[in-house]
């Protein structure tokens, strides 16, 4: 029902593709997800360097739970303050299953996402009903009660010291995610086919419907969407992605820590969207990069770091008022026409 | 879970005004921090994420100054006029520029501003825990008041958050100066073709805001300890605060106060590991059955 009415929506902003460009476009995408699996999964032949490939992981982790941030933010407009709940979410849910039940790695994987999603469409159908900062407030005030509730139920999450003993990593269809390349392969794997799968649902008539909803909700409630249903929709599968953030944080580190629910997190994501640019869809991506990148130099560097990085945010802030990546596709539009002109 | 110790304490007066008159000082210096907030939003429509900043500094500004002058009052006078000024320069130099931004754009000013901020204040003052230390004129004999017992200095302090609310609320009913603040929330073209300066405005209320977290940070200075980064956890809780309240209220920003102290204080005996939790909680039964907080408006 959703999917028909998106479709008719889709229409209406006079966005109707042909079949076969779309066709032609989504091959596109999954040539281009497969290349870059095949660079990255390369790297650990090219270079043996173990820092490398950590930074990779990392990247993955906070890559999916930025890009589906920006799911939220840049399609829909709504502006979550919570979104590190899911990421800390699946940390602790994966850890935890794995930890207790000793099931193989592919269900806690399922059962981890199983549990994300219900707690998702919980909050989510509390949250999507109200608008803008109250939004943005309501996410952040459950995000918090994650959070404390993760210090407070001791016996069941260790409290403030995390999840420790680390999470036991048996092998499973010939995978040793003990190995660290193997930790490293799954890592990006995970990385590429979530955003493959985002990328599908942005281009989607869903994906349309959402951009419809950000720019006049009034309109697209008139055109016959029903609003509330797809928010709460992006909303469900934003936080799943983030929680495979979360998983793949959880193995990484071995463990669960109280930090990966604060709000920090959320503020982080917003920060990695705003550093990237929320136009594009790999903006959030380049982002990621960006800031593990300078977070790694600065605080190699000196002991100030808040006061760096507050300078870099305040540059591009003030000073480009975008992101890296929204910055650079403008500036080759630009570029574009002026040639245009010329010839 | 301890619900023996809450009830308990409810049946004894004495645990009762403990409790209360606690309650009653967290609420106090979160209602001035969350006044500045309030205020702030409902004119120049900016959630100033970095407030808690200037809760840091005046608390900061008041200790030193105490220590160079030694007076209590000055100590307190430079703790909100430091924050003032500060603000004022903060609003006219960097918020002013992205008002007509997008909101993230201007949560991304004010987070820089957090980060840069909490690094000043550790390289002026170091990182380490300071304390100002209580003033010789409030070192007396605490009061007992039905078996309860109550500092003199929590006296002054609830009285001088009151005294702020009360001016502050007839300031802005009853003046010129806050019929103009009004009417700029209101509508800010209207006013600016008047013939009156909203720039200055704005940067009047920024500035305001600022100082009143300043004297909130100096009043805090003697009873808690300082460190950079300290403005945190006053900032998320007076948000909730003016949340509750309903943004851009000032009624709601202190009954808002006043009920997230008395949480704090009797949620510590009953809930010790979740107090926070029970804050973050009473703040989603809010939100969502009145999602403009107790006394907001619809915001426009």
């Amino acid at each position: 029902m959703t999917e028909l009415k998106a479709g008719r929506g889709g229409e209406a902003l006079g966005i109707s593709r042909t079949g076969a460009r779309s066709q032609r476009s989504r091959y596109g995408d999954v040539l281009i997800a497969l290349a870059a699996f095949v660079v990255l999964a390369s790297l650990p032949l090219l270079f043996g360097s173990k820092a490398l490939l950590d930074f990779v992981i990392r990247c993955s982790a906070f890559g999916l739970f930025a890009t589906s941030l920006n799911l939220l933010v840049g399609y829909t407009g709504l502006t979550s303050f919570g979104h590190g709940m899911f990421f800390g979410l699946g940390a602790y849910g994966y850890g935890l299953i794995m930890q207790r039940t000793g099931v193989p790695i592919p269900i806690a994987f399922v059962a981890t996402l199983v549990i994300t999603a219900v707690v998702a469409t919980v909050i989510g159908a509390i949250c999507v009903r109200l608008k803008e900062i109250y939004f943005a407030f309501v996410t952040l005030a459950f995000q918090m009660l994650i959070h404390s509730t993760i210090l407070s139920w001791a016996s069941l999450t260790g409290g403030d010291q995390g999840l420790r003993g680390g999470i036991p990593r048996p092998a499973f269809f010939g995978i040793d995610l003990s190995n660290h390349v193997h930790l490293y392969i799954t890592s990006c794997a995970l990385l590429v086919i979530g955003l493959l799968l985002m990328r599908q649902i942005t281009q989607s008539p869903f994906g349309y419907t959402l951009r419809m909803i950000r720019d006049n909700a009034t309109r697209a409630s008139f055109v016959g969407i029903d609003v509330w249903r797809a928010k709460l929709t992006i909303f469900v599968l934003a936080a799943l992605f983030a929680s495979v953030g979360g998983i793949i944080m959880a193995l990484f580190v071995s463990g669960a820590y109280p930090e990966f629910a604060y709000w920090t997190i959320s503020g982080e994501g917003i920060f990695i969207n705003m550093l990237g640019g929320v136009t594009t869809f790999l903006g959030p991506m380049v982002g990621t990069v960006l800031l593990l990148i300078l977070n790694d130099t600065v605080t190699r560097l000196t002991e100030y770091y808040g006061i760096v990085l507050g300078i870099v945010i305040l540059f591009f802030a003030i000073g480009l008022r975008k992101g890296l990546m929204d910055f650079a596709v403008e500036w080759y539009k630009q570029r574009r026409d002026s040639e245009k002109e010329r010839g | 879970m301890d619900l023996d110790a809450l009830t308990g304490c409810l049946a004894s007066s004495a645990c009762l005004v403990t409790q209360t008159t606690s309650g009653l000082i967290i609420g106090m210096l979160l209602f001035l921090v969350a006044v500045g907030l309030t205020l702030i939003f409902g004119v120049l429509k900016v959630v100033n994420f970095s407030h808690g900043a200037f809760y840091m500094f005046g608390a900061y500004f008041a200790m030193t100054a105490y220590q160079l002058t030694g007076s209590f009052a000055l100590a307190m006078l430079c703790g909100a006029a430091g924050t003032a000024i500060l603000g004022l320069v903060f609003e006219r130099v960097f918020m002013s520029r992205v008002y007509g931004a997008d909101v993230l754009m201007q949560l991304l000013v004010c987070y820089a501003f957090v980060l840069i901020f909490d690094d000043v204040v550790r390289m002026i003052w170091g990182p380490e825990f300071k304390s100002m230390g209580m003033p010789a004129a409030f070192q007396v004999v605490p009061l007992f008041i039905a078996g309860g017992v109550v500092p003199p200095y929590y006296l002054l302090l609830i009285g001088v958050a009151l005294a702020a609310a009360l001016v502050l609320g007839l300031g802005l009913a009853r003046t010129r100066i806050g019929k103009v603040i009004r009417a700029a929330a209101h509508n800010p073209g209207m006013v600016s073709a008047l013939g009156i300066n909203t720039g200055l405005i704005y940067g009047g209320v920024f500035a305001l805001g600022g100082g009143l977290a300043g004297l909130a940070g100096a009043l805090a200075a003697p009873v808690r300890s300082l460190t950079p980064g300290m403005g945190f956890s006053v900032l998320i809780e007076s948000f909730i605060v003016t949340v509750i309240g309903g943004m851009g209220s000032i009624l709601g920003a202190l009954i808002g106060a006043l009920l997230i102290g008395l949480i704090r204080s009797f949620g510590s005996l009953g809930f010790p590991l979740f107090t926070e939790g029970l804050m973050y909680l009473f703040m989603v039964i809010v939100l969502v059955s009145r999602p403009t907080g107790l006394f907001g408006r619809e915001v426009a």
